[in-house]
């Protein structure tokens, strides 16, 4: 097995990684286990994935509400997410932050974010800030269709286009905007045409199909790391559940979904026959894989069980950087 | 060697020049801050001697820039965003309060966001109401920043030399009529510590405690007092966030008398949260209630006879303070 054949078994098991950790995830909100909102990226994975495998880990991503899978892609740890979406002191955030606050700096991910679009001029600022090291780091804005029409991604877009910023926008059109259609809200439903008036029109891509994301995104980074600018591009994907946990989605055609999970659109079902079918691997090694996966998450449940809620005494702490004289 | 006298203005520009020479990860960006030298001066000869990757002119695009220098400052950069006027923060309280100042405390205590946020509110000069706000009251009921309003070119320098280093978010606020007032500044650096009030001037009667240009005012106000025979003692808190209520305990455990200037509006103004605090910590000791004056709950109004309707004056706190001897 070469080094690509690694790299793309690598893939298949953190978009399975995402998927169980996201189905662990919504069980145990159905049972009460985890507080507040929680937004699953299950259907998604590719995009993260394929992205995320492009990018070194000194680079840099923000990520959205729906942020689980960024962060696992970007080689956050399971334990760590689990415990922090149970509210435990083991958690990425001391249960601080949840479900919609998990980052980890030191692998480059500036947070999942609360606010819709919140991290749009973040990523732009990390960008600014390779740039201004020059030590050849990109950044990757993750956000979702939904989120784009928010001002300040124009803001953004326009100043990351006047300084070259080595930047790529990815928007993941999952089909929604929290509990509508976000088809509803586009004057024009053609979205890569949203940066063409600052000099970089957008490329669409099918966001299911992780090999065409991981080589689009390949080139892109490359091309930003020459200091060819910011790039744009509109990942076509599926929100398989809704908003939240819980959401009725009484808005959502009945039977829509269903295609969606079929092989030829699910975006793991399709890169596992890609696999089987050029002989890269067998199905008895990916469903080793994929038990692995299972320990691996079923562990990660395990160590949030086993790890305590905060201490009320470290409600003061973390919010200031010490500086007392 | 006696020390110079320079401008407010001149002030906070040598601290940023200073600081930029101290530290390359210190830049400047917001409107017109770099080939232009800032419209308060303030980024004068820092694109000539730093050059334009350091003194960063920005579109008007206040949400998007701000966004920008908090990202940075996630990243490891010390940005310093210049916002023209405080009223157009608006414009940028996502990033500020949602991303810069809760990021630390939603991560855990992993991430710094070594931003200094550095603008001007304040009224009194016909710019209307939409130029003239004091947003104050709005920053320091963020959990997670640090507000500082210096009232002295020498706390002015030595304040944002302080808040350049703090590896926390800070709402730097001048007030547009002080940039040009004159005081002592010593040659060399110098840091104030963030937190510290000073005691503007030692009274045994009656505290004041009085922000940004509403120090002049009650110095002044002071002066003519002492003719009277009352004797004040005036406060200047600097950092409003965190709030040093020591000193200001202290003084009121000296004077028994505390009056409040703050050029807020008063419904939940800055003076109302000062009052609340004096009242849980140093109640048996005032002889008398505590007053507060303050901007009236009124937009800015153009018009000069409004305006100064509408804000403090020397002549209402000697008003006020003359009521607590009556």
């Amino acid at each position: 097995m070469d080094e690509k054949d690694e790299k793309y078994l690598e893939m298949y098991r953190k978009m399975w990684l995402i998927r169980v950790f996201d189905e662990q995830a919504r069980d145990l909100f159905m049972k009460d286990m985890i507080r507040g909102a929680t937004h699953v990226y299950i259907g998604e994975e590719a995009i993260a994935v394929g992205v995320c495998a492009a990018l070194k880990d000194t680079d840099y991503i923000t990520s959205t509400h729906r942020g689980h899978g960024h962060c696992l892609a970007k080689g956050g740890d399971p334990n760590l997410m689990m415990a922090e979406l149970l509210g435990r002191v083991d958690g990425y955030c001391k249960g601080k932050g949840g479900s919609m606050h998990i980052a980890d700096l030191d692998l480059g991910i500036l947070g999942a974010n609360g606010i819709v679009g919140g991290g749009i001029g973040l990523a732009t600022g990390a960008a600014f800030a390779c740039k201004y090291r020059e030590d050849g780091g990109v950044a990757v804005c993750f956000f979702g269709d939904g989120a784009i029409n928010q001002g300040v991604f124009y803001e953004s877009a326009n100043m990351a286009a006047l300084w070259k910023l080595p930047i790529i926008y990815v928007c993941e059109r999952n089909k929604f905007a929290e509990f509508s259609y976000s088809d509803w809200y586009f004057a024009d439903p053609d979205l890569t045409k949203r940066t063409e008036p600052f000099g970089f029109k957008g490329i669409a891509v099918d966001g299911n199909d992780l090999l065409a994301v991981y080589e689009l995104t390949s080139a892109l980074v490359a091309r930003a790391r020459k200091g060819e600018g910011p790039f744009f591009v509109v990942a076509d994907t599926y929100r398989i559940y809704g908003h939240t946990i819980g959401d009725p989605l009484t808005y959502r055609t009945p039977g829509e979904v269903d295609s969606w999970k079929e092989e030829t659109k699910d975006p793991i079902l399709r890169f596992k026959n890609y696999l089987i079918r050029e002989e890269i691997t067998s199905a008895d090694q990916l469903a080793e894989i994929e038990s692995d996966v299972k320990q691996t998450c079923e562990m990660a449940v395990n160590f949030a069980m086993q790890s305590p809620h905060p201490s009320p005494a470290s409600l003061m702490e973390d919010l200031y950087v010490d500086e007392v004289e | 060697m006696a020390d110079r006298i320079i401008e407010y203005r001149e002030a906070l520009n040598e601290a940023l020049l200073e600081e930029m020479a101290h530290d390359p990860n210190v830049f400047i960006m917001g409107e017109d801050v770099g080939r232009y030298g800032g419209v308060l001066k303030i980024s004068r000869g820092v694109h000539e001697k730093f050059g334009e990757k350091r003194a960063i002119d920005t579109p008007i695009a206040e949400a998007g820039f701000t966004a920008i220098g908090v990202g940075a400052a996630l990243a490891g950069l010390r940005p310093v965003v210049e916002l023209m006027y405080i009223d157009f923060s608006t414009l940028a309280t996502d990033s500020i309060i949602n991303q810069a100042a809760k990021a630390r405390y939603m991560f855990g205590g992993k991430a710094k966001v070594p931003i200094v946020i550095r603008t001007q509110g304040g009224a009194g000069r016909g710019n209307a109401g939409q130029h003239s706000q004091s947003l104050e009251a709005w920053y320091v009921h963020i959990p997670g920043l640090v507000v500082i309003q210096p009232s002295t070119p020498y706390d002015a320098k030595g304040l944002f030399k302080a808040a350049i280093r703090s590896d926390n978010p800070v709402v730097f606020i001048d007030h547009k009529l002080l940039y040009n007032t004159k005081g002592p500044v010593p040659e060399g650096e110098y840091l104030i510590p963030i937190g510290k009030a000073d005691i503007k001037r030692e009274g045994k009667d009656l505290t004041i405690v009085a922000t940004s240009r509403m120090v002049l005012f009650a110095l002044n106000a002071a002066e003519k007092l002492a003719r009277e025979g009352i004797d004040i003692e005036v406060v200047d808190p600097r950092t409003l966030k965190p709030l040093d209520m020591e000193t200001i305990g202290d003084s009121v455990r000296k004077t028994h008398r505390l009056l409040i200037v703050n050029e807020g509006v008063r419904t939940c103004g800055y003076a109302g949260e000062v009052m609340a605090r004096a009242y849980e910590e140093v109640f048996d000791y005032l002889d008398a209630p505590i007053v507060r004056v303050t901007t009236e709950d009124v937009v800015i109004p153009f018009s000069g006879v409004l305006e100064l309707s509408a804000i403090p004056s020397e002549e209402k706190i000697i008003e006020a303070a003359r009521g607590f001897f009556s």
